[in-house]
């Protein structure tokens, strides 16, 4: 579990440039990590080929913190 | 400048006398193609006109299926979509009071549509890879209207609007939008006027000639280029003076 949270901070880091020990779970996206609306599209399209998964637009429309992301993707990997 | 080596383009609407120069155009400056349409005949014999790589996808832009299979075989044939022309376009008109509901709608749904459609799936990519150059056909009655052309001037409008709105979303990405308005250009789509409807458009053309579908190469060429970057949402008029903005 904390492996998923772990290549999402990865992600983060990476996306929005920012410190990895800013990107704890309770982080939003846009207040806290100084995300614009395209990023967030961008890291659901991320998260979605490091961990094979579908997120169809209205679940990633309420994907707002990385605890979020950590969640859903947890629910719906395949392994 | 204006290079487009190891640039990879989509066309819609190719098998048309505007989509077809503008895939001229744009293998002339160095550009791989994808050029779609309904009429596969017109399809493989501007491919064989051309010199640079070139690939077509038959696509009714009508259907919803077709739209993703285009997006999704360009991507497998070119890798990429840098450059993206949204050319296809039909009219259906007749005066307003006699317009049909599928009328309105089939000019909707190809004109604009599918434009909305086609652009959701090929911004993805451009956003990931941070390039895009997208250029949108409109017309010159998607400003001034036109009568007996409610819904062609209408989805032409929609098209201006939407190039504006989405160039703001997305100029942080490197991906401009811009419209391209022609005039009276001498095609199918416009053959079929009569004589005294042609004859009344002429008289008020300054240029005092209808315009070529090649009259609009320079422009889309210009637009797409990597130099212009500083341009977007903007609507460049092409009508040899028909409507001045």
């Amino acid at each position: 579990m904390s492996d998923t949270l772990e290549k999402v901070q990865a992600i983060v880091v990476e996306h929005l440039g920012v410190e990895n020990d800013k990107v704890t779970e309770p982080a939003s996206f846009i207040e806290d990590l100084g995300a614009d609306s395209l990023d967030t599209v961008e890291l659901v399209m991320a998260f979605e080929e490091e961990f094979g998964i579908e997120i169809p637009d209205d679940a990633a429309e309420s994907i707002q913190t990385v605890g979020d992301a950590v969640n859903f993707i947890n629910s719906n990997k395949s392994s | 400048m204006f290079d487009l080596n190891g640039k990879k383009a989509l066309v819609t609407g190719a098998s048309g006398g505007i989509g077809q120069e503008i895939a001229k155009a744009l293998s002339n400056f160095g550009a791989e193609i994808c050029i779609s349409g309904r009429n596969e005949e017109k399809l493989t014999s501007l491919k064989d006109s051309l010199d640079s790589q070139c690939h077509i996808i038959r696509c009714d832009l009508s259907k919803e299926d077709d739209v993703i299979n285009l997006v999704k075989e360009a991507e497998d044939h070119m890798g990429v979509i840098d450059i993206l022309i949204n050319n296809a376009g039909i009219t259906k008109d007749n005066i307003f009071l006699r317009m049909s509901d599928e009328e309105w709608d089939q000019v909707f749904k190809t004109n604009l549509f599918s434009t909305f459609k086609i652009l959701k799936l090929v911004t993805k990519g451009m956003v990931k890879r941070r390039y895009g150059r997208i250029v949108n056909i409109s017309s010159v009655v998607g400003v001034t209207g036109g009568a007996g052309q409610a819904n062609y001037a209408s989805s032409k409008a929609g098209i201006i609007a939407m190039t504006k709105s989405l160039s703001q979303e997305f100029a942080t990405r490197n991906i401009t939008l811009n419209c391209i308005a022609p005039g009276f250009i001498e095609t199918n789509m416009t053959s079929d006027l009569d004589e005294k409807r042609k004859e009344t458009i002429l008289n008020s053309i300054p240029a005092n000639r209808f315009g070529l579908p090649e009259d609009l190469s320079s422009a889309i060429i210009f637009l797409v280029s990597e130099e212009s970057s500083y341009i977007t949402g903007q609507t460049i008029h092409i009508n040899g003076g028909l409507y001045m903005n």
